[in-house]
């Protein structure tokens, strides 16, 4: 994640139509000192967060707290309503009778660690966004893209361009904000 | 070496793929679609009709009655809710087991879940009799004490298993279809379908750092719901199996239930393949014959997990000693519904035995008529769960038949109105392929390479 998260920057970048170049393409930039950029292709490459040097997602750990919570939501709620609040004999089985409240406790930890996981999804890919610019319509279809931030340490349009070039992109642009 | 058979035919490019997957999303509807969804249309107009009426005038319209407390919504619920568990099978656990070939057909298969779990979900709310109480179901602060819901029964347990299962369903679909919305919005020529596809695609850019969270969250989401999956039958197993009543009181249920609902599923998906293939021919090259075969394969494998079922019930009921259990097996298959029995044992046991054959696995009108056979079988097993069991409890003095009535078969033929309304409107409005996930897998079984996509040989995508 970028620090700065309220300003779209400009920036250049650099197009392919071949998956390993632009997978090797990642990597020379990341090479040449650059952190802040990003890949941009119309499904996950192998690779990629590797040759970017972008960490693993934390989302797991969301899942998990969400998980333990839900799961504590759910015997706290069923353990409160039926031994607490108003305890009622069904069938003289004791009021906390948890084996049968385990399917509850269940769900509630799975629901509450799926919506949660998606809402951290939501939070970390700062979803969603409203008509956000597009570098270039086919990168959802067939093509390839590198974005070097012009925040980015050492960013050079010039020497960005050459770089692209020799790493095989097909197109190198200026975007004025990404 | 063995070599792998490719799981998209015809050396399509990516371009090629995104091209071929939108099309019905962007073009104007064929004349066989519009039949489709005008027959789909009224049967599900009908519906709403019946419902409104069982709704105004109370169960009594249907068949339920003394001995028969439960019947056709309780027996088309379990049906509908055991077909959607193929499509979360397909998405989840095959995904888990890093099964390439899922990718073509997950899409569709969890659009199916979605909408047989809408469904399914209709049913229990109904024949609570009084619909309009159903907010009853859920635990919230009220005025009445607070009076609390019963945790200790399955009833509940299912509310809680069914609607956290349609919740993360429908979240899982959704966010598989963010990139491709994304994909049909950056091809849209059209205004207002860049702006809705825009807006349904939440602004996914595709940046590598987005893929990462992405991909690691949809791993987290199949290994959620693979439980969940299995959950969800076995609770719905539960709301037989906890009762004491012969032929429902087995240990054996939970398997039995989730081996029938994975069996019953990928008849139901292999059903609407076949005819999507026949409407789309383009998603020939995607859910190729080889799709077919494994789908086949999976439902003889699971339709023999169900004979076995039916073999062991039978011998548990002689070798338990308990006169009640014996009387009500050997009532299930010579009693007055012996014919249900025989119907459910020939479609689920012995009709897909074809699929020993690899020439019928392969043949699609064959497979066709099959998955149909097994989709009456999986509705008869439960109408034999559920009527033959009740209908002759431990008294002779409560015997009595269930009163099948034209509500009935009108709630069962209507419920199909309501599923099908759903999955035409969805063959035209989401692209029915999984674009994301298919271009990965392009290159699986195919030598060539070809310049555009991969540069170097398999790709093992996570």
């Amino acid at each position: 994640m970028s620090k700065n998260t309220k300003k779209r920057f400009g920036g250049y970048a650099g197009i392919w139509t071949d998956e390993a170049k632009v997978v090797e393409a990642a990597r020379k930039i990341k090479s040449l000192g650059f952190s802040k950029f990003d890949a941009i292709s119309p499904y996950p490459i192998h690779g990629m967060e590797e040759a970017c040097g972008i960490p693993r997602s934390p989302i797991p750990y969301v899942t998990f707290v969400a998980g333990l919570f839900g799961m504590s939501f759910g015997l706290w709620l069923t353990w409160w309503t039926s031994a607490v609040s108003w305890p009622i004999n069904v069938g003289g089985k004791p009021f906390f009778s948890l084996p049968a409240f385990i399917p509850i406790i269940f769900e509630l930890t799975i629901l509450f660690a799926a919506l949660t996981s998606v809402g951290a999804l939501f939070y970390f890919c700062k979803l969603p966004q409203i008509d956000p610019p597009v570098i270039d319509p086919d990168l959802t279809c067939s093509k390839f893209a590198i974005f070097v931030p012009e925040n980015d340490t050492g960013y050079d349009e010039a020497k960005l361009a050459q770089v692209f070039r020799e790493m095989g992109a097909v197109e190198t642009k200026k975007v004025a904000e990404y | 070496m063995i070599k792998r058979n490719q799981l998209i035919l015809g050396n399509k490019t990516l371009k090629d793929i995104s091209d071929d997957i939108c099309q019905p999303v962007e073009t104007f509807p064929s004349k066989g679609w519009v039949a489709l969804f005008l027959g789909a249309k009224s049967l599900l107009i009908f519906y709403v009709v019946i419902l409104g009426l069982v709704i105004a005038n109370g169960m009594g319209l249907l068949g339920v009655n003394h001995p028969n407390g439960w019947g056709t919504m309780i027996i088309t619920f379990v049906f509908w809710i055991g077909i959607g568990h193929a499509g979360t099978l397909i998405s989840a656990i095959l995904f888990l087991f890093r099964q390439k070939w899922r990718t073509s057909v997950a899409r569709t298969a969890e659009a199916m879940t979605v909408f047989a779990v809408m469904t399914a979900g209709l049913f229990p709310l109904l024949h609570t009799g009084r619909p309009w109480l159903d907010f009853w179901l859920f635990p919230y602060p009220n005025q009445r004490g607070p009076l609390w819901v019963n945790f200790r029964s399955p009833l509940l347990w299912d509310v809680f298993a069914v609607s956290t299962y349609a919740t993360v369903s429908i979240v899982f679909w959704y966010i598989g279809l963010v990139p491709d919305f994304a994909t049909i919005k950056d091809r849209a020529k059209n205004k207002i379908r860049k702006k809705v596809y825009g807006a349904l695609s939440l602004g996914w850019r595709g940046t590598a750092r987005n893929w990462g969270h992405y991909e690691m969250l949809y791993l987290l989401l199949a290994g959620l719901s693979t439980p969940l999956v299995l959950s969800v039958h076995t609770i719905v197993s539960f709301d037989f199996a906890v009762a004491t009543l012969p032929g429902w009181h087995t240990t054996i249920f939970p398997p039995y239930f989730v081996a029938g609902a994975i069996f019953s599923g990928f008849a139901m998906v292999v059903t609407l393949m076949t005819l999507v293939r026949i409407g789309f021919p383009q998603f020939k090259s995607y859910i190729t014959i080889d799709h077919m075969e494994v789908m086949n394969k999976i439902i003889m494998a699971t339709g023999l997990m169900v004979g076995y079922a039916y073999a062991s019930e039978f011998f548990i009921a002689w070798y338990s000693g308990n006169m009640y259990e014996r009387f009500v097996f050997i009532n299930r298959a010579f009693g007055p519904y012996g014919w249900s029995y025989w119907i459910m044992v020939t479609c689920n046991v012995l009709i897909p035995q074809v699929f020993w054959f690899k020439k019928a696995r392969r043949h699609i009108p064959l497979m066709f008529v099959v998955s149909i056979f097994v989709n009456i079988g999986m509705w008869f097993e439960r109408y034999v769960i559920t009527v033959t069991s009740l209908h002759r409890d431990f008294l002779p003095s409560s015997w009595g038949q269930y009163a099948w009535s034209f509500f009935d078969g009108a709630v069962l033929f209507g419920s199909f109105g309501m599923f099908l309304t759903l999955f035409l409107l969805y063959l035209r409005l989401v692209p029915a392929v999984s674009i994301a996930e298919v271009k990965p897998v392009l290159n699986v079984g195919r030598d060539d390479h070809s310049p555009g996509s991969h540069g170097k040989g398999e790709h093992a995508h996570v």
